[in-house]
C-alpha cells in the first residue's frame, strides 16, 4: 500500500454522516455487482471452481470446467473463438499486454510507431509511451470537439512504419461511441499488417459489436464495468497473432499470462455478461432514458454548464459528463457526497497543480471547464426517482460550490 | 480517467468544508491579495479589516476556487489570524495550517501554501502600497509567495502548450 493511505478513514465516514437517500453513479471508477454474478462467484468459492484449473484431480477439473464455460459465454458475447481470450485480473493490465506484449514480440521489426487516439484510457497512452525509450515512436491521432477520431488525420499518420493502432471503441470518461469499422477500414485499407486493437471496456454490454465481423486484433474487457466482480479481465487475442508475455513465473491454462486464473471472479464476470447481454435492449433502452433525463434535466437547470462528448445515439447509454464552469470539480465531488450524491471529478490533484483530464483537453476544453467536469455513470439498477434526487440536489451543491468561489458566475 | 490516489481527509477538513468560517469578500478591505488562478483550478482570495488603530486583524474572510482541503486551509488561517498583529500573521507558515487542519494527504500541502502565499502577497502589497515597509517583513519573497507564482507561471505555459498542440 502507498503511504497516502495510512490515515484511518473511520472518523471521516463518521463526520460524513450517512444522507437520507443514496445514489452511486460512479461505476466508471468502480461499483455494485449483479446479484446473479455474486451468486455465480460464491457458489465457486464454495463448492465448485475454488481449485486450481491446471491440477490433476477432481476440483482441479472441476475449476477447469468453469473456466471453459466461463469463456464460452464470453466468447459469444465478443464474437470470437473461446480459445482466443486471454484473462487477466483489470482492465490496466488487458491493455497494458497488448500494446507492450505486442510491441515486445516485434522489437526487431523495422515498424516503430504507435499510433493512439489522444483520448485513449491512460493504460494505453503511459503502456505506450514507456516503449519510447526503446526506439518506439508514440504519435497521438487527434479527436474533433466531441471526441470523435479524425478519419483523415488518421490516414496521413499511417506509414509504413506503423505497427499499431489502438482506439477505444466507447471512451470511458465522454462516452463517444467511435465509428471502429470506418477506423479500421482506413487503417487495413492502408497496410492490412497493421495490427489494431481497441480498449472496449466501456463497450461491452452496451454496444452491439462482433469482434471477427469488425476486424479488430486485440480487444480488452474488464469484468466490473458490466456489472461483474472486481479482478477479472480479459484480452481477446486474435488467432495466429504474436504476443510476448510481460510477466513471467508458473504457467496455467494461458501461455501469455502466468499464475493461477481467478477462476470465481471469472465465473462472475461470465454470469454478468450473460445478464447483460440477455436483458441487452432493456437495459440499454431504460439506461438512455435515465441518461436523457440527468443530462436534460442538470443543462437545463444550472448555467454555465456544458455536456462533454455527443448526444444521442453516438454516445455509450450510461455515461453523463458535464462541466460547470467556475465550480471546482473536487470540492463540487465532496459536496455532492455530502448530499448522498457519488461521482467523479474529472480533474486530479498532482504535487503542485490540478491536472485536467487529458481527455477533455483534447476535445478542446479550456482548463477550467476541465477542472469543473463530473462524470456520472447510470445504470441498469438505477430509477427515475433516483435520477430526480440528482436532479434536485446537483443546482444546489453547484450553486454552493459557486458561492464559495472568488469568480462570480454572469 | 487521470491518476488517482486516496484523499482521505480528515475530519476538520469536512467540517470546515461543510461549514467554512469567515467566508465572503470584505467590500471595503484595507488588505487583499490573491493566489492562484481559474486554469490552476484553484485560487485563494484574503480580505483583512484592520481595526481603527491599523495594529491588529479585526476581521479576516476568504473566497476559494479549488477543492475541499483549499477551502478548508483558507478558512481555518482567516480563523487564525483573527485579533493578531500583521506581523504574526505573516509568520503563520503552511505546515502550521496543515497542523491545525488535523494534517492533509500531501498532495494537498500545497493548499496550505497557496493560503499563505495569498496572504503574505496581500500583507506584502499593503506596505507597498503605503511606503512604509516594516522591518520585519523580508525583502526576498518567501517559499509560499514564490509558490503561488510558480505555480501560477506553470498552468500558463502547460495551457499554451496544450493551446498551441491544437
Amino acid at each position: 500500500m502507498g503511504s497516502e493511505i495510512r490515515r484511518d478513514a473511520e472518523d471521516l465516514i463518521k463526520i460524513h454522516g450517512t444522507p437520507p437517500r443514496e445514489v452511486y453513479l460512479d461505476s466508471e471508477n468502480s461499483g455494485l455487482i449483479f446479484p446473479e454474478a455474486l451468486k455465480a462467484m460464491v457458489d465457486c468459492y464454495v463448492a465448485y471452481g475454488y481449485g486450481h484449473p491446471s491440477i490433476t484431480h477432481k476440483v482441479g477439473w472441476e475449476s477447469y470446467e468453469v473456466l471453459v464455460k466461463s469463456s464460452e459465454v464470453i466468447s459469444k458475447a465478443l464474437g470470437c473463438s473461446s480459445d482466443e481470450i486471454l484473462y487477466l485480473h483489470s482492465g490496466t493490465e488487458a491493455n497494458n499486454l497488448a500494446v507492450l506484449g505486442f510491441a515486445k514480440a516485434h522489437v526487431g521489426s523495422s515498424r516503430r510507431k504507435i499510433l493512439v487516439s489522444s483520448i485513449e484510457h491512460l493504460s494505453v497512452i503511459h503502456a505506450a509511451e514507456s516503449l519510447v525509450k526503446y526506439g518506439f515512436d508514440v504519435v497521438k491521432i487527434p479527436v474533433d470537439v466531441e471526441g470523435f477520431v479524425d478519419l483523415d488525420a488518421l490516414s496521413s499518420l499511417i506509414d509504413s512504419n506503423t505497427l499499431m493502432v489502438s482506439v477505444g471503441m466507447v471512451n470511458h470518461e465522454i462516452g463517444v461511441i467511435q465509428d471502429l469499422r470506418g477506423i479500421i477500414e482506413v487503417v487495413k485499407d492502408r497496410d492490412e499488417n497493421i495490427v489494431f486493437h481497441t480498449d472496449a471496456v466501456d463497450a461491452l454490454g452496451r454496444v452491439k459489436f462482433n469482434l471477427k465481423d469488425l476486424g479488430v486484433d486485440l480487444a480488452s474487457f474488464s469484468s466490473h464495468k458490466v456489472f461483474g466482480p472486481k479482478g477479472a479481465a480479459c484480452l481477446y487475442v486474435s488467432d495466429g497473432l504474436n504476443l510476448e508475455p510481460i510477466l513471467y513465473g508458473q504457467l496455467s491454462t494461458q501461455r501469455l499470462w502466468p499464475g493461477l486464473e481467478n477462476v470465481p471472479a471469472i465465473c462472475g464476470f461470465a454470469k454478468a455478461v450473460e445478464v447483460m447481454m440477455d436483458r441487452f435492449d432493456e437495459f440499454n433502452s431504460k439506461m438512455r432514458g435515465l441518461r436523457d433525463m440527468l443530462i436534460d434535466g442538470i443543462l437545463s437547470s444550472v448555467d454555465h454548464s456544458i455536456l462533454n462528448g455527443p448526444r444521442g445515439g453516438r454516445r455509450v447509454s450510461d455515461n453523463v459528463n458535464i462541466s460547470f464552469i467556475y465550480c471546482e470539480g473536487e470540492a463540487l465531488t465532496v459536496e455532492l457526497s455530502l448530499r448522498g450524491v457519488y461521482v467523479s471529478s474529472g480533474s486530479a490533484c498532482t504535487s503542485r497543480i490540478l491536472q485536467p483530464s487529458h481527455v477533455l483537453i483534447a476535445i478542446g476544453r479550456r482548463f477550467e471547464e476541465a477542472h469543473g467536469s463530473i462524470l456520472m455513470k447510470v445504470t441498469p439498477m438505477h430509477s427515475s426517482d433516483d435520477i430526480n434526487y440528482v436532479l434536485e440536489n446537483i443546482p444546489k451543491a453547484v450553486g454552493r460550490v459557486r458561492s464559495i468561489s472568488p469568480f462570480k458566475v454572469g | 480517467m487521470s491518476n488517482r490516489i486516496p484523499l482521505i481527509y480528515s475530519p476538520k477538513v469536512l467540517e470546515l468544508f461543510r461549514n467554512p468560517k469567515n467566508l465572503g469578500a470584505i467590500p471595503d478591505a484595507d488588505i487583499h491579495g490573491t493566489a492562484g488562478s481559474l486554469a490552476c483550478g484553484d485560487m485563494i482570495a484574503i480580505y483583512i479589516k484592520l481595526s481603527s488603530d491599523g495594529k491588529n486583524i479585526e476581521k479576516a474572510t476568504f473566497e476559494s476556487y479549488g477543492c475541499a482541503a483549499n477551502i478548508a486551509a483558507a478558512s481555518i488561517m482567516t480563523e487564525m489570524i483573527k485579533g493578531k498583529s500583521l506581523e504574526e500573521a505573516w509568520n503563520i507558515d503552511w505546515k502550521t495550517i496543515t497542523e491545525e487542519l488535523g494534517g492533509l494527504p500531501s498532495v494537498k500541502y500545497h493548499c496550505g501554501v497557496l493560503a499563505v502565499g495569498a496572504l503574505r502577497r496581500a500583507i506584502r502589497k499593503y506596505f507597498e502600497g503605503r511606503g512604509d515597509k516594516p522591518s520585519w517583513l523580508p525583502e526576498d519573497l518567501t517559499h509560499e509567495e514564490k509558490h503561488a507564482i510558480e505555480e501560477e507561471k506553470l498552468m500558463e505555459q502547460l495551457s499554451k502548450r496544450v493551446q498551441s498542440l491544437k
